[in-house]
């Protein structure tokens, strides 16, 4: 039975209180959008509440701790389907064993989940490394990402304390939306400026500051001066820097 | 080229060769101005070479009184020389933080007049940083050897960690190409500062809101493979170190040749020796988190590390007695003995177990070597062998089957 969703963890988590309702378990989580475009039989559309979808959360926090349960959102932003599913799965055993599934690594759910959970975890500590800020001239910080997940909720926390005393900008160009910080909170933007084609003539639009150039070509020369030719080792470069990530790292860029 | 642009390629060039870029360790957070310290340390990039670049590493100034044959910025060397001013090194830094670039900054000099008038210039620089940027980024400080106690103690309350390098293994190395140096140099300040940060511990146990003083600690480099020190008397060095001062690292950084003045040393052309290195680490690491001994890894019968085999397999294959050993009985300590299998999988063959009896299907997803840890261990459906497994079998099998042996041509991976 596919349980088609509205696409948020809520929605996400309102599948498991519907699935204890209805007694069905043979469940795979999707969301509504894919199913117009496949020939899903068995299917039923989830309503998310934000109540219902409060109570499963409370009821795996009781379960496996808060810290924990937190490691359930954070499989869930991968978007991946085998994830969801592995995640749904792992609830249902949460609530109907007392056992603590979430170490059995001999399982195979608890094993995928695992794994998807330390990718998510390696996609948000790479763009905390990655994001490269530009100075507008206003004062303002703004930067370009493409994570392979959608981490930008995990990172915004780590940028606020950080950056806390400028205003800054982070948009997800994948997803179109982005995180920006005023100094005093952080809030979710939708329609930016910033869309795909809007970012290749970004100069036309925002207005960098009259330094900004100056200190990326300063950090390129860093980035080249502090390399010891004698040891150069392609193979481990890539495997750090993956050529995904080069258009948004001002070190990689040619120039 | 702009001269600030000169400056930097000049004096990061100069301090390439300071391998450490670790940003970890530190728990200075954000008070209301900019920055903080991330404790498990961020890697903002990788240079070509594969090093992590953590923090912006420069010398102050390249100009040196000393002529230390190893070192780039000798006296006697015929290179272009270059300083930054104070305000010019905070600059860099703030605009390089501001945009994510780094971490932090590691600052280092050449010695120029003498140790404190040096010394004093460094702290200009991280002081200004703290109070009037007041910034709380990460901040790795060279301590210059025979510094006033007074100027080193004002830089640990400003900075997260300082290092003084070793640089040469053994004092007898040392006196080879540095005739101006000595350990005892480089012990008393790490001494002293190791003595602070224990003094300051001890009173924040006591009162709440003590100072933070160098909390991400000390380290030190030796460079491997100028002068003929062995494995063993390296890491001999290394341990008494981590014991007697607490450092948090030693670094161990192979030479790379840079003259050809002094024919004591490698001369220019030879290649760093980057696998033994890799192997010094891997064996540093086994005394640090895996619970082994140093005689265990090298001793007085056994005075280098091999370097076709990892450090932990070759320890393995001298002890044939101890395996194969059974992972769901054995316990954590044995699991992260076994070649192959490293803490995280450990972890999990621990917490997997208490729900049934692992099967090799099920070790073999955990994240681990299984065409190495194979011959060590057994799982509840393995084939039980008789008797002591042959380790020269075992050894030539491991070799074999690990297609992607290159070891003499490219580094490992691991750091």
């Amino acid at each position: 039975m596919y349980y088609l969703f509205d696409g948020t963890y809520s929605g996400f988590l309102c599948c498991v209180f519907e699935s204890f309702e209805r007694k069905e378990f043979d469940v795979i989580p999707l969301t509504g959008s894919e199913h117009q475009n496949s020939f899903f039989q068995n299917s039923r559309t989830i309503t998310t509440h934000p109540e219902k979808a409060k109570r499963v959360l409370l009821g795996i926090q009781k379960r496996v701790s808060r810290e924990k349960a937190v490691d359930f959102y954070k499989v869930f932003l991968s978007e991946d389907r085998k994830a969801w599913l592995a995640s749904y799965k792992i609830i249902v055993d949460l609530f109907n064993t007392s056992k603590q599934v979430l170490q059995n690594y001999g399982n195979e759910s608890t094993l995928y989940f695992s794994k998807m959970l330390q990718k998510v975890g390696r996609e948000s500590h790479r763009m905390e490394a990655f994001v490269r800020f530009s100075k507008t001239a206003d004062g303002g910080y703004y930067a370009v990402v493409e994570p392979d997940f959608n981490v930008l909720p995990l990172i915004a926390d780590f940028f606020k304390k950080r950056y806390a005393d400028q205003q800054w900008l982070i948009y997800d160009i994948k997803r179109k939306y982005g995180i920006l910080y005023d100094k005093v909170n952080v809030s979710e933007v939708q329609e930016m400026p910033l869309d795909k084609h809007a970012v290749a003539a970004q100069h036309n639009i925002i207005t960098l500051d009259a330094n900004e150039e100056k200190f990326q070509r300063l950090w390129q020369k860093y980035f080249t001066s502090t390399n010891i030719e004698s040891r150069k080792n392609t193979k481990l470069h890539l495997q750090h820097v993956p050529k995904r990530y080069w258009k948004y790292l001002t070190e990689k860029k040619v120039g | 080229m702009h001269r600030l642009e000169e400056k930097l390629k000049i004096l990061a060039d100069a301090a390439k060769y300071d391998v450490s870029c670790s940003s970890s360790g530190s728990k200075r957070q954000n008070t209301g101005g900019i920055g903080d310290a991330s404790f498990g340390g961020i890697c903002h990039t990788y240079t070509e070479d594969g090093r992590c670049v953590s923090l912006l590493k420069i010398l102050l100034t390249n100009h040196c009184i000393y002529d230390c044959a190893f070192c780039v910025s000798r006296k006697s060397n015929d290179i272009q020389r270059a300083a930054f001013t104070v305000q010019e090194a905070v600059d860099l830094t703030m605009n390089f933080y501001r945009r994510n670039y780094i971490e932090g900054l590691f600052l280092s000099s050449g010695i120029f007049k003498n140790a404190d008038f040096t010394m004093e210039r460094l702290l200009r620089v991280v002081k200004k940083l703290r109070t009037e940027e007041r910034y709380n980024g990460y901040i790795h400080l060279k301590t210059i050897p025979g510094a006033s106690d007074e100027l080193i103690k004002e830089a640990g309350t400003y900075v997260d960690r300082m290092s003084i390098n070793l640089e040469l293994p053994t004092e007898a190395g040392l006196k080879m190409v540095a005739p101006d140096k000595d350990h005892a140099s480089v012990r008393k300040p790490l001494a002293f500062v190791n003595e602070q940060i224990q003094a300051y511990k001890a009173e924040s146990a006591l009162i709440k809101h003590t100072p933070i003083f160098v909390p991400a600690g000390q380290s030190t480099q030796m460079v491997i493979g100028a002068t003929p020190e062995t494995d063993f008397e390296i890491m001999q060095v290394a341990n008494e170190f981590y014991q007697k001062y607490q450092l948090k690292r030693v670094y161990y950084s192979g030479y790379i040749p840079i003259n050809n003045q002094n024919s004591l040393l490698p001369q220019i052309g030879s290649a760093p020796p980057v696998v033994r290195e890799n192997r010094l680490y891997q064996a540093d690491w086994l005394l640090r988190f895996y619970d082994f001994t140093l005689e265990e890894i090298v001793n007085p019968l056994h005075v280098n590390l091999e370097l076709d085999i990892d450090p932990k397999l070759s320890w393995a294959l001298r002890n044939p007695q101890l395996f194969p050993v059974n992972i769901n009985t054995a316990d954590y300590k044995m699991i992260i003995r076994i070649p192959g299998i490293g803490r995280q999988s450990a972890m999990k063959i621990i917490q997997a177990r208490k729900f049934g009896k692992l099967h090799e299907y099920q070790v073999k997803k955990m994240g681990i070597a299984f065409n190495r840890a194979q011959h060590f261990m057994y799982c509840a459906d393995s084939v039980i062998r008789l008797g002591m497994p042959v380790m020269q079998s075992i050894r030539n099998n491991i070799l074999k089957a690990s297609t992607n042996n290159k070891l003499f041509q490219t580094q490992l991976t691991l750091f």
